[in-house]
């Protein structure tokens, strides 16, 4: 690991300036991600500004009705947060199917969306990787890719993005928030993520510079009634290699509000949109889940080994919304 | 199918002999104190005045030669006292036979310029802190010559090899015409079966820190064995054996890694140029090329058998892979050995050379993978006669060794299987596969058996009777969370007929004198063994009566003969394990339920400390058969996710109760009695749960681990076959 | 205030098991380290140096951390716990003395960090938070109880390769039913108090 500065921002201008002035920087929250790349070599910043005592540790309710998650805020305090968890039961079921006890005490809602990918290709110094060494290649497309992409992948990269908590707040349509040194702005999840393309090592729309201060929730009475599984080759304390965020309103057999998003599948969490449009106004079947899980999947494209997650991701659309239509009728 | 009750038992323990009844009954460990108080140093953990941070740096190639090591600018960078690599190393000798063969090439360190695998070492960065190790060996600039690598691991390799048979591993045995007799059975089962490249992981990581103290070397290490690390070492660098010292007071895990690794050679070179004390230790990457490996195994296991299940027919045959610099043999088709009887009978093992590390021993070497492949077989044919699967192994109970025909010195398997059965539940079970439900679970149940060798190596011991009326066992044991300083407590509490409370017990210093290793699950057979004769001895001499002087009255002891003297007969210990399973056919999940293990391992020494072994054990074959596996990059030829993320064993959450007990197991011809309990508990228990797998989808999983992906595979093509079979059956 | 940016190294406190510690540090350096490397306080294990096994887990004004993924730099200021403060002087924690007496470890090495993680795991139950395997995380459903499988999911950060899991269960089990009846007697001794 290199050299670097240690800096304690108190205030977001003073973390926002800090960075600024020297752009090898880097913010620091809970360090889960960002130490561990940096003893692999991938992150090698000049400037830590540690933003973790930043007054925006907060989970307040918004003027109409929504939340808004502090950038700060831990994951274990958010997935154990009242109103989260009754009025967004995925987000908190998501957060809790990450990592371990240990890791959501330290982690933060700011920079759980910045994860970087678990590739162990991308982890490696020694081996070439477009998202860390752009133009060195991808060798995961002829290597090791069981769990890599089927959807929005590239040539170029076929990682998937590891969080779970992001699957939950695409499903709800979270707004981040962020600050700059020419002022506030705010990013649609839909659009902070973006797409691979041929800039994989591009990953959201931040603006350079930018801190991430907040997450807000819109209002979504759907959420109330939601779920986060999670298909992983341990019982616990493991990457998903599947899983899907959902929240379903279905009154009189019919479908009046859905919500799906799938982790595991892509470069970002992906919200499952065209599924979500086949299955508003009609039946609550398990027929029409596999129907709508089939529309949003048709696009996907398999490597050799990873054929299995289209099935797995299917599955678990048809199983979770079953399960979350058979508890609306109870 | 009600869940049967499981009754908790009392453990049966046999060999309660002594006065004092402290072998057989549950003590706590003697040093639990210090571990769960944090007080426990291990190797890395003691402190030393000017210490230096050693670093090595591994090869990024898998074949070739260093054409350069960069090291003048490393050299310059803060704190970096040296960087030694081929050129200016000094040389060892690498020419010997030690306690176990031949040395791994590996330890010769910095010899030469050739690199044989991905992650050998080509350098080692010293420096006053290890943040200035680290930093300075991730800059270190080595250029190579590279050349083309084969590391493909696959079943049927033209260039695999019968390697030669070593005092170890007997690489092949035969009787009778075993296509002859498969031509003439009524049932054949003959099917391929493969286990993935595992590692150990101790939660440990290798460490050793070395000096030069007053003209003799002193090495703190974590190893499982310090006269084995100690001899070698002597060996390695020239030196009068009675210069070297290793010790090993905590060890945290070893499972068959912690024997010699390049980071001792590394810190005993370091700290012979540097003259100040010099401690490696090597990262959780570092250890997946440098401490061995369970290498993959590819088996076929052909079996005929009459309709009754009686057996014609057994060939096994093992197909694993070695180094281009060392030969390792995985001895998975040894089982059959001692299993089971045929009137035809043939196991033999074939290996291939890569350009990979060396394998070497991961608990129960052989059995582990032998064991997947042999009883995932005779689950098959047992579907195949449609009988029980324990009845089919009652049916082929040998009376002797199969292939040797000598004896067992005790055996009780069927015993094993009766009490476990029993307690299971087994006798309700319905044999038809895919029957039962709950929920999104399939259910199912399987089980099988288990073996491992019960050996014992040559130790030396020392009791001393002290004048405050304590006793001192001297014994170079290695506690490597076995339990071992506990049993030698109660082992030496028993022969010299005293409470344990007035036994003290000092080890894993190779200054109290050559002993076995932990290794082989004869550890505690081995020292016990030591311990009572020179205790018997010490109380003869007390037996005359007289004073007790300062120094005390020391008796001492040398097992080699004793050892030598023991009948040649099949000494081995056996177990049943059965297993419960949950099956979600459309996530691919598998989760195990229960596990029950019932072992014949002669006398239970501390039933306590005996039971966390084998229900580890236990667990081990369970992350076996869900979850390890080492993933190799054929283009790089080195590792992806080579860390504790990318390569899963099992968690609190995969492991339900597991229960582990014993039948009484007497060994008559045997003075010591004690059978080895550190392996067995693996052996089987990954079958017996694919075998549960199949119970509960009606399909068979023959390739390891049983991943979510592959159950998903599976099931979709066991219903492609289904809905295309339909027609024309 | 924080040192000049140019400075790629600190003087800083740590607050450890109640005591202060004043060392310098290198910025690279982790908590981890500092507690083994710097202030010999060796019950802190590292296991992966990665965040991935637990073996590291200390507690950070209460909460537990894995102190190989914390800056040392960046936990001045926090109360820290290592299994060092665990015991109140010569008596063991009762998850200390139920670890010893059920065998809830083999090798021992990673038996700091199971406990010092056993310990906020009780915590974390008694201020009712949900685990991933809590059916109904909404908190009308109320906190569930600390099943074995709630204890499994809740201790998953810690890996064991001895495979000591099953005793380490027991062992949690036992303190936290111990914790709990103690709760329900003192909440019954309350209501009596004030029915008084």
């Amino acid at each position: 690991m290199r050299e670097f500065g240690y800096e304690r921002a108190f205030d977001v201008p003073g973390a926002v300036a800090l960075l600024g002035a020297a752009p090898e920087a880097r913010f620091l929250g809970g360090g889960t991600n960002l130490i561990d790349l940096m003893k692999a070599g991938v992150e090698r910043p000049a400037l830590l500004i540690d933003v973790r005592e930043l007054p925006l540790d907060g989970v307040e309710f918004t003027h109409d009705g929504g939340l808004r998650i502090g950038a700060t805020v831990t994951n274990s305090d958010l997935a154990a947060h009242p109103e989260v968890r009754r009025h967004y039961p995925a987000l908190a079921q998501a957060v809790l199917a990450g990592a371990s006890g240990q890791l959501r005490n330290m982690a933060t809602v700011g920079g759980n969306l910045l994860q970087r990918t678990r590739c162990g290709y991308f982890t490696d110094l020694s081996k070439p990787c477009n998202k860390r060494a752009p133009g060195s290649g991808c060798p995961a497309l002829t290597g090791e890719h069981h769990n890599h992409a089927i959807l929005g992948a590239s040539e170029h990269c076929v990682a998937t993005h590891p969080s779970d908590m992001a699957v939950a707040l695409a499903a709800f349509d979270a707004v981040i928030s962020y600050e700059t040194a020419d002022g506030p702005g705010e990013l649609p999840i839909a659009e902070f993520y973006r797409p691979v393309g041929d800039t994989p090592h591009i990953e959201t729309s931040l603006p350079p510079g930018a801190l991430i201060t907040g997450v807000t929730l819109p209002p979504a009475p759907v959420a109330a009634h939601s779920r986060y599984r999670k298909v992983r080759e341990r019982a616990s304390y493991a990457f998903a290699i599947g899983s899907i965020a959902a929240a379903l309103d279905v009154q009189d057999g019919v479908v009046r509000d859905v919500r799906l998003a799938f982790g595991a599948v892509a470069s970002r969490p992906w919200r499952a949109r065209a599924a979500e449009r086949v299955l508003i106004g009609g039946p609550a079947s398990a027929e029409a889940y596999a129907a709508a899980a089939d529309a949003e999947l048709e696009a996907a494209e398999a490597l050799p080994e990873n054929g299995y997650k289209v099935t797995l991701t299917r599955n678990l659309v048809v199983a979770v919304l079953t399960e979350l239509t058979e508890e609306a009728i109870r | 199918m009600t869940p049967p009750t499981t009754p908790t038992t009392p453990a049966t323990t046999t060999g309660i002999s002594a006065v004092t009844g402290a072998i057989g009954s549950a003590h706590t460990r003697v040093e639990g104190r210090d571990k769960v108080t944090g007080a426990a140093r291990y190797a890395g953990e003691i402190p030393f005045a000017e210490l230096a941070h050693g670093w090595l740096v591994l090869s990024t190639v898998a074949r070739g030669r260093i054409r350069s090591v960069e090291d003048s600018p490393v050299l310059a960078m803060p704190g970096v006292l040296t960087v030694l690599h081929h050129g200016n190393a000094p040389r060892v000798d690498t020419d010997y036979v030690g306690m176990v063969g031949r040395p791994n090439p590996v330890l010769g360190i910095f010899q030469h310029d050739r690199v044989p695998f991905v992650g050998w070492p080509v350098a080692l960065v010293v420096a006053e802190t290890s943040e200035q190790a680290r930093e300075a060996a991730e800059a270190l600039v080595v250029r190579y010559d590279e050349e083309p690598h084969d590391v493909a691991f696959f079943a049927g390799r033209s260039d695999a090899y019968t390697p030669e048979s070593n005092p170890m591993v007997q690489a092949e045995t035969e009787k009778g015409d075993v296509e002859a007799q498969l031509d003439a059975s009524a049932v054949v089962v003959d099917e391929e079966y493969t286990t993935p490249e595992e590692h150990h992981n101790p939660m440990e990581p290798h460490a050793a820190t070395a000096r030069w103290d007053g003209g003799r070397l002193d090495v703190i290490d974590s190893n499982q064995g310090s006269t084995w690390v100690a001899t070698e070492l002597a060996m390695l660098f020239s030196l009068d054996p009675a210069s070297v010292r290793v010790r090993s007071e905590h060890v945290g895990g070893g499972f068959g890694s912690k024997g010699l690794s390049p980071h001792q050679v590394a810190a005993v070179m370091a700290t012979t140029i540097l003259h100040r004390p010099v401690r490696v230790v090597l990262t959780r990457r570092q250890m997946f090329s440098l401490v061995g490996f369970r290498s993959p195994t590819a088996q076929r296991m052909r079996l005929g058998a009459d309709a009754d299940g009686r057996l014609r027919a057994f060939d096994h045959q093992a197909l694993s892979l070695t180094s281009t610099v060392h030969e390792f043999v995985e001895s998975s088709a040894v089982l059959g050995r001692v299993m089971y009887d045929a009137d035809a009978h043939r196991t033999f093992h074939r290996l291939v050379r890569l350009d990979v590390p060396t394998p070497a021993w991961m608990r129960a070497p052989g059995e582990a993978p032998g064991s997947f492949a042999l009883e995932s077989a005779l689950d098959e044919l047992a579907e195949k006669c449609g009988m029980d699967p324990i009845a089919l192994r009652a049916r082929n109970e040998p009376e002797t060794g199969p292939v040797s025909g000598l004896p067992f010195s005790s055996r009780n398997v069927l015993a094993c299987f009766e009490e476990g059965a029993r307690r299971f539940g087994w006798a309700e079970r319905d044999p038809r596969p895919g029957l039962r439900r709950e929920g999104r679970w399939l259910l199912g149940t399987g089980t099988a058996a288990a073996t491992y060798p019960s050996g014992a190596g040559p130790s030396t011991a020392a009791v001393t009777a002290e004048q405050d009326g304590s006793f001192t066992v001297r014994i170079n044991a290695a506690d490597i969370g076995t339990g071992a300083r506990t049993a030698m407590v109660l082992v030496a509490a028993d022969a010299l007929k005293v409470g344990p409370d007035r036994i003290r017990v000092r080890l894993a210093d190779s200054d109290l004198g050559p002993a076995m290793f932990a290794g082989g699950s004869m550890g505690t057979r081995s020292w016990a063994w030591a311990v009572t004769i020179a205790a018997d001895e010490l109380r003869e001499k007390l037996a005359l009566g007289g004073g007790i002087p300062p120094e005390g009255i020391t008796a001492r002891s040398n097992t080699t003969e004793a050892i030598g003297a023991l009948a040649k007969k099949e000494r081995h210990s056996f177990g049943a394990q059965f297993a419960e399973v949950a099956v979600d056919v459309t996530t691919g999940e598998v989760r195990v339920r229960r596990l029950l293990g019932i072992y014949a391992a002669g006398t239970i020494v501390n039933p306590l400390t005996a039971r966390s072994q084998l229900i580890g054990g236990m667990t081990w074959g369970l992350s076996m058969a869900l979850h390890e596996e080492a993933i190799r990059d054929q283009e790089s030829g080195s590792h992806v996710g080579a860390d504790l993320a990318g390569y899963h064993f099992a968690a609190h959450a995969d492991v339900p109760l597991i229960e582990a007990d014993w039948v009484d197991d007497p060994v008559p011809d045997d003075p010591i009695a004690i059978k080895g309990i550190g392996e067995i508990g693996v052996v089987g228990v990954a079958a017996a749960i694919a075998n549960a797998v199949w119970h509960a989808t009606g399909v068979r999983h023959r390739d390891l681990p049983i991943r979510p992906d592959r159950v998903l595979r599976a099931a979709d093509e066991a219903r492609r076959r289904a809905t295309e079979g339909a027609p024309s059956a | 205030m924080a040192p000049a940016p140019s400075s790629t190294s600190s003087a800083i406190t740590l607050n450890i098991n109640g005591e202060k510690y004043t060392l310098p540090v290198d910025h690279r350096t982790t908590l981890l380290d500092a507690l083994r490397e710097h202030l010999d306080l060796t019950g802190t294990k590292k296991g992966c140096d990665q965040g991935q096994c637990g073996a590291c887990t200390v507690l950070l004004d209460g909460r537990r951390a894995v102190s190989c993924l914390q800056l040392a730099v960046a936990a001045e200021g926090r109360a820290i716990t290592t299994i060092e403060g665990v015991a109140d002087g010569e008596r063991l924690h009762p998850v200390q003395q139920a670890f010893l007496d059920l065998d809830g470890y083999q090798c021992g090495y990673c038996t700091p960090g199971q406990i010092c993680s056993a310990l906020a795991v009780i915590e974390e139950h008694a201020a009712g938070w949900p685990s991933a395997v809590t059916d109904d995380v909404r908190p009308e459903a109320g906190v569930p109880a600390l099943t074995a499988e709630e204890i499994r999911e809740r201790m998953s950060g810690n890996l064991c390769r001895c495979g000591a899991y099953v005793s380490i269960v027991q062992a949690v089990a036992r303190v936290a039913e111990a914790a709990e009846a103690d709760a329900g007697a003192s909440a019954e001794a309350e209501v009596k108090e004030a029915a008084a």
